[in-house]
């Protein structure tokens, strides 16, 4: 009987052994991605493929085989699947990439072909359709004074309604008003331009103006900011809310003192993505707003530009000298969202609830 | 100045559940009591009755009396808030406003009921953290971040807070259950000083800490899960650890228990 029992032994010394496996080198992912981009190059040239997409998706294929084949026979069956998932993920991570950067490269080279001083501190005014020269200070002017305009009425009312549903609400009204906030996500701006005209300019009888154009860009932005507001409230520990309440400060003033100056990070960096949302809007503007070539510097009074706007009537004229201004704007429309995204993170980090000593 | 209170008839409820029946007990003034008892008894549930944080909760509910001296706390006309600020509030983790400095959090509770001077504040402010046995480990950071403080020194940061607006009764849920033997020591050489000035309630899962701390102990109990939580007995803390009336009250401090 005892040769039986001696016989088991070495088996569970092998598995101790399992702790440690041969691994690949840590330059070994980035080398097989090299070899797959490499041989889909080189097979798609001697198949004479035309399309690039069709290189990249060869590219692509061989590297997840080639990372489970080689993973296997080096480290083992899971390693081999934990390698195909690392692979897949990096793929998907290219696919995203690859429209961004090229969206990014296509306008700046574009763009920075007219885009200068003039550009941005002259109108259209007395500039012909087929002529170089021009600007987009009109457009610019009209952008910054509609979004600030559109900031100022759905920032504080989309505020104090997530104030509402988080600190106040829980009952049928808050039930309500969260379904109408899901509605109002959904609304197309088309729509929105639309019901605004309807009102303000049709029913009231206000012609055209930046103003009109602010109040359906406040309508898209009124249900994201509450939306936004809401998760950082919620994000607000209970206990500093009974903390303070414990001191005998007053529910109100606690919310006011406590509870947003510790959520303020995140409840500006949630208007600014709303702002960033808005400020790329034309059908509202189209609509309501009307698009001038001159400096109208009074959004309560007649027809502005906008950027988005400007674009898109520099691009349906088509010569070549607006087409150029059309890819600037676009740019200026660009650096001017990434600007506000830029301050949006430096004021977050800046409020954020300090730690450290 | 330091109150009484008196505790009658006092039940509490979470929407429908009964959490605690039926307590009444006196809590004598410039003396520390302890609550012990098992856990989901309702020792936390209690306390908060008693500077009505109860209701903060959804569905919280309190039915019974809470004279404080001669005045109930849930009178007809008696404000909540006013009540919070006679009777102050210890949690069982420590809680600093994140956004806030050192020297701001203990102004908190002055500064956010907007009843103060401004000369007042810092005189306040240090006297409070010298109470708190603070006062030398921070007075060379007081506009650093209060998070930024240890877990014990936050908690007495939190002490501090509490005492600065001078309450006359001082609720404290564990207030060392996240703490080290030293930090443990300093609140509790802490709490025999404050109870000199306000009236001292203080939960403990540490029978030791009871014994050393507290005049007075009140041990609670419930008869089986999901049933109400009840005072089984109060007395001089000396005779619940060495003659208790009620056998369960012996066997929970000796650890025979359940
Ligand atoms: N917010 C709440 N909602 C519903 N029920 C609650 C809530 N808080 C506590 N309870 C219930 O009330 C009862 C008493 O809880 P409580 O927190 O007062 O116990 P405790 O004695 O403080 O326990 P511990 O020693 O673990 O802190 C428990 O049964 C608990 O489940
Ligand atoms: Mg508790």
């Amino acid at each position: 009987m005892s040769h039986v029992v001696q016989d088991r032994r070495p088996v569970t010394t092998v598995r101790v052994n399992h702790l440690s496996h041969a691994r690949l080198p840590r330059w070994a992912q980035p080398a097989i991605a090299a070899g797959a981009v490499a041989a889909g190059i080189g097979l798609g040239t001697v198949a004479g493929w035309q399309s690039r997409t069709q290189w990249g998706m060869l590219a692509a294929l061989l590297f997840v085989l080639a990372s489970y084949l080689i993973t296997a026979k080096v480290e083992g069956k899971r390693q081999a699947r934990d390698r195909v998932a690392t692979s897949i993920v990096w793929v998907a991570f290219v696919l995203a990439v690859v429209p961004l950067v090229s969206l990014s490269w296509v306008t700046v080279s574009n763009g920075l072909e007219v885009l200068d001083p003039y550009f941005l501190s002259h109108s259209m005014n007395a500039v012909l359709d087929a002529e170089t020269g021009g600007g987009v200070y009109h457009a610019l002017l009209g952008t910054i004074e509609q979004v600030l305009i559109a900031t100022l009425i759905a920032a504080p009312v989309g505020l104090l309604t997530a104030v509402y549903l988080v600190e106040y609400g829980g009952g049928r009204l808050a039930k309500a008003v969260t379904f109408f906030v899901d509605v109002m996500t959904g609304i197309p701006s088309i729509v929105a331009g639309l019901f605004v005209l309807a009102t303000w300019n049709l029913i009231l009888g206000f012609g055209p103006s930046g103003f009109a154009g602010a109040l359906a860009l406040a309508i898209l932005m009124m249900p994201v900011v509450v939306r936004s507001t809401e998760e950082m409230l919620k994000l607000v520990p209970n206990e500093l809310r009974e903390a303070s309440l414990a001191l005998g400060v007053p529910k109100w003033r606690t919310i006011l003192k406590v509870v947003i100056p510790t959520a303020i990070g995140g409840i500006t960096t949630g208007v600014m993505l709303a702002v960033a949302r808005i400020t790329g809007e034309t059908a509202p503007v189209l609509l309501l707003v009307f698009g001038t070539k001159l400096i109208n510097p009074n959004p309560f009074e007649g027809a502005q530009a906008s950027l988005p706007l400007y674009v898109y009537e520099q691009y349906a004229v088509g010569t070549d000298a607006s087409i150029s201004r059309a890819w600037a704007a676009a740019l200026v429309l660009i650096a001017f969202v990434m600007i506000l995204n830029l301050v949006a993170r430096g004021i977050a980090r800046w409020k954020a609830p300090k730690t450290g000593r | 100045m330091a109150k009484r209170i008196d505790i009658s008839g006092l039940s509490a409820f979470y929407g429908s559940h009964k959490a605690i029946e039926d307590i009444s007990m006196t809590v004598e003034p410039r003396s520390v009591t302890a609550f012990i008892g098992p856990s989901g008894c309702g020792k936390s549930t209690f306390l908060r009755t008693l500077n009505r944080m109860h209701e903060v909760t959804p569905g919280g509910r309190v039915e019974g009396k809470v004279m404080l001296d001669d005045e109930n706390l849930y009178g007809k006309d008696v404000d909540p808030v006013a009540v919070r600020r006679t009777v102050g509030m210890v949690f069982q983790r420590p809680n600093p406003f994140p956004t806030m400095s050192i020297f701001d959090n203990v102004a908190a509770g002055l500064r956010l009921n907007g009843s103060y001077k401004k000369n007042q504040l810092n005189d306040v402010v240090e006297r409070s953290l010298k109470g708190a046995n603070l006062w030398n480990e921070v007075k060379d950071r007081l506009n650093k971040p209060g998070s930024g403080l240890s877990g014990g020194q936050q908690q007495r940061l939190c002490i501090a807070r509490a005492i600065a607006v001078e309450p006359d009764v001082l609720l404290m849920d564990e207030p060392c259950s996240a703490l080290d033997p030293i930090s443990t020591l300093a609140i509790e050489d802490l709490i025999g000083e404050l109870k000199e000035r306000f009236t001292i309630v203080i939960v403990t899962h540490n029978m030791q800490q009871a014994a050393r701390v507290s005049d007075r102990t009140a041990f609670f109990n419930l008869a089986a899960v999901g049933q109400p939580g009840k005072l089984i007995e109060i007395d001089e803390t000396e005779r619940i650890f060495s003659n208790p009336s009620v056998q369960a009250t012996e066997d929970y401090i000796s650890g025979r228990f359940g």
